[in-house]
């Protein structure tokens, strides 16, 4: 057997635990908080007064316009001088799900200013009130122009949680380079790292085909 | 009174729009308009491109809001110049339901379910009740086996008589059409306008919004004409095809032409 092979079927247990222990709920945690984030963004920024509209503007060019790393730095090395200490695993699922959440506000935006104005014209003459056109009209629409920057944003954010090693987590990414540290065989670690990574990402991309075929259900293919 | 009891004592009045007045930047669309609209009878408005006839059926529904004017509902005006509260203007709305140029169907609902929304969640109708009321109005509109398709396997026809249908299950006083068959070609605009005679038949008040002459012959017990914001000529059909005014005659040999 060669001798990465060896080394990959020794090192992958130890991986993968770092995975699910770490990378996946990280990824999956921070993402439910993201969309919650995103969406709250997105209706303030279009529907909102002026102050709390500039406000969550301020937030989404913030968090876009510094590196998700240096964030972590803030957060989990710097706040703690402001009398704010957060572990380091909540510490990340903060910058992660304020980073993502940021993107993520302009993909809803951008889905709901896609949809056509006589559909909000429709909403408005059949008296639909409150919440019911965003919830019956806008939601459902929307959903299927979304999906696919979401997924994006989601991608995004799986690959990004390998920078927490940075504030001492100990995901995939670090056990990988703990591993390559000691065999000293970069090459084959980082391969596998590398594919781990696809895999998680692929699945999600199918996950992503699933879902845009439930919710495109009434377009003609 | 309640609410009611007040949509009651209305039904006799006719709808009365006073002194509306719509502008879009520079441009008037609507001049210190007055109309009145009565009940049971086919209005249909016509006017050259921009003379603020779409403009003027929006403001009914206040899917435009005008800058100044009133509306009476039948008990009494209602200023809709200023700021209107979210009640009003529910109550105001709950009056006439608006059938578009280009349907609005909602595209992720079948033609059931664009059907039954707004009785559900507007009139606050249980989804049997809603469903029955819904099929029945898709048979009135010819498309009883249509009930369960999407909008995106309908024709534009087909799609339109949906739209009617979604408009009927409000029961509004007032039926409005913008344009309703400029979007489909003219077999498929024919479909649609027998669904518009039908409903002229049963004596509901329609209020069409439209460029096709045979349709106002056909079915209009009176014409209004509007250029620039203004009304310019309010009579009978009869009145509006034989009158000798150069603008009217104009406007009918251009529009009749096509």
């Amino acid at each position: 057997m060669p001798g990465f092979l060896e080394l990959w079927l020794q090192s992958l247990p130890r991986l993968l635990r770092a995975a699910v222990e770490v990378t996946i709920p990280l990824s999956l945690i921070s993402f439910a908080i993201a969309l919650v984030v995103a969406v709250v963004v997105a209706l303030v920024r279009l529907y909102g007064p002026a102050p709390l509209k500039a406000l969550a503007w301020a937030y989404v060019q913030v968090f876009r316009g510094t590196p998700l790393v240096v964030q972590l730095f803030i957060v989990y090395f710097g706040l703690p001088s402001l009398g704010i200490s957060l572990d380091a695993f909540p510490a990340a699922v903060v910058t992660l799900a304020l980073n993502t959440g940021a993107y993520a506000s302009e993909a809803v935006r951008a889905s709901i200013l896609s949809l056509p104005r006589g559909q909000f014209e429709a909403a408005q003459t059949l008296n639909l009130s409150r919440a019911t056109p965003f919830r019956r009209v806008v939601a459902p629409q929307a959903m299927r122009i979304v999906l696919p920057p979401l997924a994006n944003d989601f991608i995004d954010l799986v690959k990004g949680t390998s920078l927490v090693f940075a504030i001492t987590l100990v995901d995939l990414f670090q056990v990988g380079r703990q591993v390559a540290g000691s065999t000293f065989e970069p090459m084959a670690m980082y391969t596998l790292v590398a594919l781990i990574y696809l895999v998680m990402v692929s699945l999600l991309s199918l996950g992503q085909n699933v879902l845009e075929k439930k919710v495109s259900a009434h377009v003609r293919s | 009174m309640s609410a009611a009891d007040l949509r009651a004592a209305d039904a006799r009045n006719p709808l009365r729009l006073i002194g509306i007045r719509k502008t879009f930047g520079d441009l008037v669309a609507l001049d210190d308009v007055d109309l009145e609209i009565a009940r049971g009878r086919t209005t249909v408005l016509l006017g050259p491109s921009g003379s603020g006839k779409s403009t003027l059926l929006r403001c009914i529904n206040l899917l435009e809001k005008p800058d100044a004017g009133q509306i009476d509902l039948g008990s009494g005006p209602i200023d809709v110049g200023g700021r209107i509260s979210p009640r009003t203007v529910r109550e105001i709305r709950s009056r006439s339901t608006m059938v578009f140029q280009q349907f609005n169907l909602f595209p992720h609902l079948t033609a059931l379910g664009n059907v039954t929304l707004a009785p559900v969640e507007s009139l606050g109708r249980s989804r049997d009740e809603a469903e029955a009321l819904g099929r029945e109005l898709l048979a009135k509109v010819g498309l009883a086996d249509k009930a369960d398709s999407y909008p995106d396997r309908l024709s534009g026809g087909q799609q339109q008589r949906v739209a009617i249908a979604r408009a009927l299950a409000m029961d509004p006083d007032f039926l409005l059409f913008d344009e309703p068959t400029s979007a489909l070609d003219p077999e498929l605009a024919a479909e649609v306008v027998a669904v518009l005679a039908a409903l002229a038949q049963e004596n509901r008040t329609l209020v069409v919004v439209t460029h096709s002459l045979a349709f106002a012959r056909r079915v209009a017990d009176r014409v209004v004409f509007l250029e620039g914001g203004k009304v310019r000529q309010d009579g009978s059909p009869e009145e509006f095809f034989r009158s000798e005014d150069e603008r009217l005659r104009r406007f009918r040999e251009v529009i009749g032409s096509v």
